[in-house]
């Protein structure tokens, strides 16, 4: 004799149905959400493989004058801003971190938590969100800007890929300057940080130097060089993504500027909660 | 017409568009007819009547929904059908023609002298010295020259057109394909932008497929003209077939397809093309959507 369904399972049988129903509704988005990773994940294999090709395999030519320009573009071109920026985040450290550390009077720790946020977090993190909005709205604009002028179709129609011209010396000059830059935004901020505690908070400058180099592990550092190769790759992936979906004009490039910064920002932060929580179970 | 002659057979094609709303809009319907090895063919019609999108079925910049487009080039000598070439396939075929977009599509980030050494340095192992000797004989052929080291932002609309032609022309192609190539020039450089198609069709021997709406350049040029209307080939001929019925007088056209073409060729705003506020189909349908 079967058992009637009880109260428990009509609560279960009620709460799939509501998810049912709920992602019923967004089909259409989910649907969207999934072409759109579906063409990054294509894209990134297509990358990969004409990178593949035109750096070990003789039957293509490798773009060097190409990533060249990428590389100054993205890279040379942001020094000042990543530096800018990273030594007002080790200045911001210092002064908020200080009055807390000063209660249990141990202000020169300051050196300590400036150096491990800088190197492993705030270093990769800003100079990759910074290079979202200086270099990744600039692909997605000019890629974009391409696609209206016809010279994608142009590529296409001369038989070259435009992921091999486009794609490939973006993604390795964003990808390979990120983590240049994310080590000299290391230096900058912790710099930064050293700057304040010697001149505002009267620490020691040789006692701050000893702490950063006893607290810093060269863990430390790949991990965020890691990320910041991770980040890189997302920007540059986003922004010719973003780029080559460009329709409807001057408004479509204008528009696909403004997703890619504000897409590769929430990946960025997405990304790297991922990574923090691996490193963390893994105790890196 | 003997099967030899046809460069490029388009049988039954199909192209339709999914809206983001699920209709599907059938943008051609059925396209049947060849192009003759070496002869000059004019796809014409109103806007929103197809043309373009099938200059770019024939290209391989669309998947064709049904139907075929077979090509015969020196290489391929057995029609292949374009949906079914491979990616390395539809490549080669690629190398066998050149087309001349409606902007030029210059690469903005290079000059007009490395624009038209691209192809060859991409698709040839030559030395560079015999390269810039090819160079300077394509824009010698389109009257640029004195441009090479010119960016594309320098030029003028139909500078980019001719620098467009020299970048098209660089592999020696077999088929050149022209879209919209008076679109936004004044009438004497349209002349001269057509007598240089003229002059490169003779010289290179090539297949040339212009789409245009524009009736002065295209009875310049044409060999034979084939009319779209909503999707479908409304009529295909010869160029003197075309003039005989756009210098006839329209109440003795007895056919309603002669007295549409009559309206379009003339341009007139009144006609079987247009209701009676003289708006055009697509100028309805725009008209709807917005």
């Amino acid at each position: 004799m079967s058992e009637s369904p009880g109260p428990s399972s009509g609560r279960i049988r009620s709460s799939i149905e509501s998810v049912g129903a709920f992602a019923y509704e967004r089909k259409d988005q989910l649907g969207a959400g999934v072409r759109y990773i579906g063409g990054m994940a294509y894209m990134l294999g297509d990358t990969f493989a004409w990178a593949y090709r035109g750096l070990f395999k003789s039957d293509i030519k490798f773009g060097w004058p190409s990533l060249v320009v990428q590389m100054v573009r993205v890279g040379v071109k942001s020094i000042g801003i990543v530096c800018i920026v990273q030594v007002f985040i080790g200045v911001i450290l210092a002064l908020q971190l200080a009055p807390t550390l000063q209660t249990y009077g141990q202000l020169e720790r300051v050196a300590d938590v400036v150096g491990i946020a800088v190197v492993r977090e705030l270093g990769p993190l800003l100079t990759a969100i910074v290079l979202s909005g200086f270099a990744g709205a600039s692909i997605a604009a000019e890629v974009g800007a391409m696609v209206e002028s016809e010279e994608v179709k142009a590529l296409r129609a001369h038989a070259l890929n435009p992921i091999r011209f486009l794609v490939v010396p973006r993604f390795l000059a964003t990808t390979v300057m990120i983590i240049v830059l994310t080590v000299i935004a290391d230096y900058i901020g912790v710099f930064g940080g050293f700057l304040t505690s010697v001149y505002i908070l009267d620490v020691p400058p040789q006692l701050y130097i000893t702490l950063t180099q006893a607290a810093l592990k060269t863990g430390d550092f790949i991990t965020g060089l890691v990320k910041a190769g991770v980040f890189g790759a997302v920007i540059a992936l986003i922004a010719c993504y973003e780029g080559f979906h460009v329709t409807g004009g001057p408004a479509g490039v204008g528009n696909a500027t403004t997703s890619t910064v504000v897409k590769s920002i929430v990946a960025l932060i997405g990304i790297d909660a991922l990574f923090t929580a691996v490193f963390y179970t893994l105790g890196i | 017409m003997s099967e030899q002659d046809v460069a490029i057979s388009i049988r039954n094609l199909e192209k339709s568009f999914t809206k983001a709303d699920g209709t599907e809009i059938r943008v051609l319907q059925g396209v049947t007819f060849d192009i003759l090895r070496g002869e000059t063919m004019i796809i014409m019609g109103g806007s929103g009547c197809g043309k373009s999108t099938l200059l770019n079925c024939l290209i391989g910049e669309y998947t064709v929904t049904g139907g075929e487009v077979l090509y015969k080039t020196k290489k391929m000598e057995t029609p292949r059908d374009l949906a079914r070439m491979s990616e390395a396939e539809l490549n080669d075929l690629r190398m066998s023609f050149g087309i001349l977009f409606q902007s030029g599509a210059l690469f903005n980030s290079m000059t007009v002298a490395d624009n038209v050494a691209l192809p060859l340095i991409e698709h040839s192992y030559v030395d560079p010295s015999i390269i810039d000797i090819v160079v300077t004989l394509k824009l010698q052929q389109v009257k640029m020259l004195a441009h090479r080291d010119k960016m594309p932002s320098q030029l003028s609309g139909g500078q980019k057109k001719r620098a467009g032609l020299a970048r098209a022309t660089a592999l020696d192609p077999e088929t050149l394909f022209y879209d919209e190539p008076s679109a936004g020039l004044d009438p004497v450089t349209s002349a001269a932008i057509d007598e240089l198609m003229m002059d490169l069709s003779k010289k290179l021997h090539v297949t040339t497929i212009v789409v245009t709406h524009e009736m002065d350049s295209a009875f310049r040029i044409a060999d034979r003209m084939v009319m779209l209307e909503k999707g479908k080939v409304l009529r295909i001929g010869k160029r003197e077939d075309f003039e005989a019925i756009r210098d006839a007088d329209p109440h003795e056209l007895t056919s309603a397809d002669d007295r549409l073409i009559h309206q379009f060729l003339n341009g007139e705003s009144s006609g079987p093309l247009t209701d009676a506020e003289g708006m055009t189909e697509f100028e309805k349908l725009i008209r709807a959507e917005s």
